[in-house]
């Protein structure tokens, strides 16, 4: 996972895209409530606004 | 002193994965996961094809130097990422639907990889090569040049969809691409889905069926679907495709455009899909030829290599080959994604480890790199012996010239039959060691074989396999095509004058040369040449059908029904052989006949899929 995320650093910065930085953070916190909050101890988070 | 370097490609993940593997730059193995899985296209991660690479190789993951993979997993994602955001809110749905395989395993290709292949070596590197390149590689470092061009064209890799190359013994430069959404392959992919058939498969019944229409269609495509430019690019007109929007390749426009909604899956073929297909096949042909053009005036190199999916259009490979653009022209016979395996082991092994190339031989075109495409699996007269016992099947041993004999008798009784010897095919085509032949010179040799043996539509033609010192003969092919990849007019000699009046799909009644079955209806044929350097057993066998009947020509289709790959197996073989109309089976050195066989049902392992 380390070695993804320094790749996808260099990535950023060699193509000068730092634009989707808030777009990848936003996309791994939905993706993580996505697939914690279905059967995890955050779900009695999540129902109430459900 | 080190020994040889393993390195093991990759590809998978959209369509038509499989494994690759290298020692020393030569290759070992290769085949695709379907053949193993048996399902059909399979895109999942090639964990049997990989496994067989390395027992055919016999050596361990621990004892790999490299594994590349065909493409760049981040590179793809952030341009999905920025495809999505281009035409967001539109497209959500399609994006969320992809989004869990991507974080799951997609992404973080290395840790799938070390997970998949758990007694990999923590030191062997995992490496990736950008889509194109892969195919670039594939197209050239095999390929019997010094020096040629390159052009790639299939849907998309990661930004690039079309691409012109320059190779240079063990060099390769990508000069010029297109990049997505602007793609030939999606829009012949695009015409697939409109017209009916299934995406990433269904594009060789979209060229089969267009010869059949007119293009009347042809300046609407150029008018308002693409902007067709000089270089061969093409730029398509997003208001008509929503492949970026929603889950259908077309929308309501392009639909009004050609005069009515998609046909079904299995719905009617109407004279309006004819000339639609006619007309896409006529401008793929003219982008083709423009981009060959562009090529040969950028690299000024006198020969060509191709790759991609696109350049499994065989007949707009006929077509470059026929204008006279380049000298030569070799073609990947793995073109599509599963090539791009090898391609990517090859780039890795010429850039890592600059290592050396064969014996490119500009002079011997046939000089080239592949084996003849025969890289699967084969196996023992012990092994299959052991398969038909436990079907119970009832088969006979012949020495090999007896087989051949009986092969060549049934032949003539225009029976139909399996051929199934040696090392399988890598690549979409059977080159005659999983292939089932035929009589040519039977009328009615092409509605059996379509829907009897391989119960598929009834308008698709079948290809001939000819000895290559008999191929001018009976076609307008100066040159070899030992890949199927080349589509030439039959010669005018043989032709027959169809009755006036027969228009669309009625013109296949006719009887339209000496050859009906492996005769298109415009006098065309996918030809593949067979040289004894590149098939011997199937040399000896079009040697021994010559002798008995002045024919030197065979049909030659892939063993296997509508909807399941090519068989693998001598079981896979067996199965296939009792669950259709074929005749006989030859099989190493056994031969079986249909009628013998005991009458209980034998299922397939996997259930036929949609095609």
């Amino acid at each position: 996972m380390w070695a993804l995320l320094k790749e996808f650093l260099v990535f950023l910065r060699q193509e000068k895209k730092w634009w989707l930085v808030p777009l990848v953070v936003l996309l791994l916190g939905v993706g993580a409530l996505l697939i914690f909050g279905t059967s995890s101890g955050i779900a009695w988070a999540l129902y109430p606004f459900m | 002193m080190a020994g040889p370097v393993h390195i093991l490609g990759l590809s998978a993940y959209y369509h038509d994965s499989a494994a690759c593997l290298l020692r020393d730059g030569a290759i070992v193995a290769a085949a695709q996961e379907e053949r193993f899985s048996r399902v059909k296209n399979d895109a999942q991660f090639p964990r049997h094809a990989l496994e067989f690479c390395l027992r055919h190789g016999a050596i361990k993951p621990a004892q790999l130097d490299a594994i590349v993979f065909y493409d760049k997993p981040i590179l793809k994602f952030t341009r999905m990422l920025e495809s999505y955001l281009a035409v967001a809110p539109a497209g959500w749905r399609t994006f969320a639907g992809i989004l869990p395989s991507w974080f799951s395993e997609k992404l973080d290709l290395r840790k799938t990889i070390r997970d998949q292949v758990p007694d990999l070596s923590a030191s062997v590197p995992i490496l990736f090569t950008e889509h194109h390149q892969a195919h670039a590689a594939a197209a050239f470092f095999p390929s019997p040049f010094r020096e040629s061009a390159i052009v790639t064209c299939d849907g998309v890799g990661e930004w690039a969809t079309t691409t012109i190359g320059l190779g240079r013994r063990t060099e390769l430069e990508l000069l010029k691409e297109l990049r997505f959404p602007h793609s030939l392959g999606l829009l012949y992919s695009a015409f697939t889905s409109y017209c009916g058939f299934r995406i990433n498969s269904g594009e060789y019944k979209l060229m089969g069926l267009a010869p059949y229409g007119e293009p009347m269609y042809e300046n609407t495509i150029r008018r308002d679907l693409i902007d067709l430019k000089e270089d061969g690019s093409v730029w398509l007109n997003l208001d008509y495709f929503d492949f970026l929007r929603g889950t259908t390749m077309t929308n309501e426009r392009f639909h009004r455009l050609f005069g009515g909604p998609p046909r079904p899956p299995e719905g009617p073929i109407e004279r309006r899909h004819l000339d639609v297909a006619r007309s896409i096949q006529v401008v793929t042909e003219e982008a083709m030829l423009r981009l060959a053009r562009h090529a040969r005036e950028v690299t000024g190199l006198p020969h060509l290599c191709l790759a991609g999916g696109v350049a499994l259009n065989c007949v707009a490979n006929g077509r470059i080959l026929r204008e006279g653009l380049f000298e030569r022209l070799w073609i990947q016979p793995a073109a599509g994604d599963a090539g791009g395996a090898l391609g990517a082991a090859l780039a890795a092994w010429h850039s890592r480890w600059q290592g050396p190339r064969g014996r490119p031989d500009d002079d011997n075109p046939e000089a080239d790199a592949m084996q003849s495409a025969l890289l699967g699996p084969s196996f023992t007269d012990g092994e299959i012996e052991d398969a038909l016992r436990i079907h119970g099947a009832v088969y006979e041993r012949l020495d090999s010239d007896a087989l051949l004999r009986r092969v060549v008798a049934w032949l003539a009784a225009e029976k139909v039959v399996g051929w199934f010897q040696g090392r399988m095919e890598f690549g979409p085509r059977a080159l005659g060691n999983r292939s089932i032949l035929g009589d040519p010179r039977s009328p009615r040799m092409q509605s059996m074989m379509n829907l009897k043996v391989k119960f598929r539509e009834s308008f698709r033609p079948f290809a001939p396999v000819v000895l290559r010192e008999n191929a001018a003969d009976y076609f307008e092919l100066e040159t070899a095509s030992p890949y199927m990849l080349l589509v030439a007019p039959i010669r005018p000699a043989l032709r027959r004058p169809v009755p006036a009046g027969l228009e669309g799909l009625a013109r296949l009644a006719a009887v339209r040369s000496d050859l009906p079955a492996v005769t298109h209806v415009d006098y065309s044929a996918r030809i593949q040449t067979v040289s004894q350097r590149q098939n011997p057993r199937l040399y000896d066998l079009l040697q021994c059908w010559r002798a008995a009947t002045g024919c030197a020509v065979l049909v030659n289709t892939s063993f296997n029904v509508r909807g399941e790959p090519v068989v693998c197996s001598p079981d896979d073989a067996y199965r296939c052989f009792v669950n259709t109309e074929m005749d006989a089976l030859a099989i190493g050195s056994f031969v079986l006949e249909r009628g013998a066989q005991p009458s209980r049902q034998i299922a397939r392992r996997v259930p036929l899929q949609p095609d």
